[in-house]
């Protein structure tokens, strides 16, 4: 769930594209002129995947895969991230410009973190291995998310503070759902596709 | 997959220079974003509604995504008005509506829907590479823009080969259901989607470079500002300038 505009002080929305920058700068120091096509698709193949609806009960939820990108591109997760969110903005009017270094931020920072707790893990460790790191970078990516989220609202003001519990409280479930996927996803990249797990090196 | 479904058409909007467009935004919703009075929310939404019928895009597709960008803004409703302490209006129940609740509520909502609006109507209305072109001109990262550029183009050739499998999916009798063979079936198809952007990523960049590609992308056709454009500028500066004071 991204924030959308209007609503966090200014104060958040400054801290939150300073952050963005450094790591979408960083981002694009990693990523050499002769890799920007192998990104960039990458980069529409999550977008497209994230319109991806999967069943949760009697309701759907759609995928987010934060914590896949993560593992997978390391850094780059940040400009890749930040594309998307821009297209989303410039298209559909999710979130929106002043609220973009924040979605950013919040979307791209557990990935990282991700990638450096779990990408060693998930390319070198045995089969068990590889699948509880996955499963858990697609569970942080989402529950970090999500707790960035909730940290950017009750810093606006303290009126937040249910809204935020609330939204904490709906990414559970999706956690769950996104450790499981990105845990397949991985585990088939592996023996499908190694070469795709040193994308973010 | 029909993306850019307000760039077509002829109106006053779809005529300004791209580079204006974003220069003269950005410090609008800006102020727009950051200003918390209920005046600056009726006044810029009064503002943006305008902006959006000069644009002349068709209004039952534009209120289809203010519904969808309104979710967050109900899930507020359902708790400012009762958290926010101030002085009580009337109580459901146990609960208590304050009045300062309610105003934050109203001034999100009008906000909110006020940027949407405008961004709808001034950047929805060019098409998505003239912006991208816009943003070369206005000096963001020249690797950021490229990464962009790819990143738009290749979103429609993606999505036609997860229809594809997806449709393969169908006829082999998949039905979604909430197990681990759902699961797991989306994550292999999340996979296969990956491996098959990455093999193309590469016969892309071969192809690129059979045609010179130095890692450059050179700018041939440059925009022109012209009087509307300043008149536009002058409009949305001065309107801006409003809000603050």
């Amino acid at each position: 769930m991204h924030i959308s505009e209007g609503i966090l002080s200014a104060p958040v929305l400054v801290t939150g594209a300073a952050l963005a920058a450094g790591g979408v700068a960083l981002g694009l120091k990693k990523m050499d002129y002769e890799r920007i096509p192998e990104v960039a698709v990458l980069s529409s193949a999550f977008f497209v995947a994230s319109l991806i609806h999967v069943p949760l009960g009697p309701s759907s939820v759609h995928l987010v895969l934060n914590g896949l990108v993560g593992v997978l591109l390391g850094w780059i997760a940040f400009p890749s991230i930040l594309v998307a969110l821009t297209l989303q903005t410039l298209l559909f009017q999710f979130g929106g410009f002043t609220v973009l270094g924040v979605n950013t931020f919040n979307m791209a920072a557990p990935a990282v973190v991700s990638y450096y707790l779990f990408n060693y893990l998930v390319r070198r460790g045995n089969y068990t291995v590889s699948a509880g790191a996955a499963f858990l970078a697609g569970a942080l990516g989402v529950g970090g998310g999500a707790m960035l989220i909730a940290l950017c609202l009750v810093t606006t003001g303290e009126e937040f503070i249910s809204v935020a519990k609330v939204i904490l409280l709906a990414h559970m479930p999706v956690m769950i759902i996104e450790g499981l996927i990105t845990s397949f996803c991985v585990l088939f990249l592996k023996k499908v596709k190694p070469e795709l797990l040193e994308v973010g090196r | 997959m029909h993306l850019e479904e307000f760039a077509e058409g002829d109106s006053l909007l779809h005529r300004i220079d791209p580079r204006v467009k974003f220069v003269c935004l950005m410090p609008f919703i800006g102020v727009v974003a950051v200003r918390d009075s209920i005046k600056v929310g009726i006044s810029a939404l009064v503002f943006s509604v305008v902006l959006l019928l000069i644009a002349k895009v068709d209004l039952k597709k534009a209120f289809r995504r203010l519904l969808v960008v309104n979710l967050f803004v109900v899930l507020l409703w359902f708790f400012l008005p009762f958290t926010e302490e101030g002085p009580k209006v009337f109580g459901v129940g146990p609960l208590e509506v304050t009045s300062t609740g309610l105003v934050h509520t109203l001034v999100i909502t009008l906000k909110t829907n006020s940027i949407v609006i405008a961004t709808v109507a001034i950047l929805g209305t060019s098409q998505i590479f003239s912006l991208t072109h816009a943003l070369r001109h206005l000096r963001v990262p020249e690797k950021l823009v490229m990464l962009f550029f790819f990143f738009y183009r290749y979103i429609t050739v993606m999505h036609e080969e997860y229809s594809r499998m997806r449709r393969a999916m169908k006829v082999r009798g998949f039905l979604p259901r909430t197990d681990i063979h759902t699961y797991r079936t989306v994550a292999y198809l999340v996979g296969m989607l990956l491996v098959r952007s990455y093999d193309r990523a590469e016969r892309v960049y071969q192809a690129m470079l059979c045609r010179g590609f130095n890692g450059r992308f050179p700018l041939y056709r440059h925009f022109r500002l012209r009087g509307k454009d300043l008149v536009f500028a002058v409009i949305i500066y001065g309107f801006t300038f409003f809000l603050i004071f």
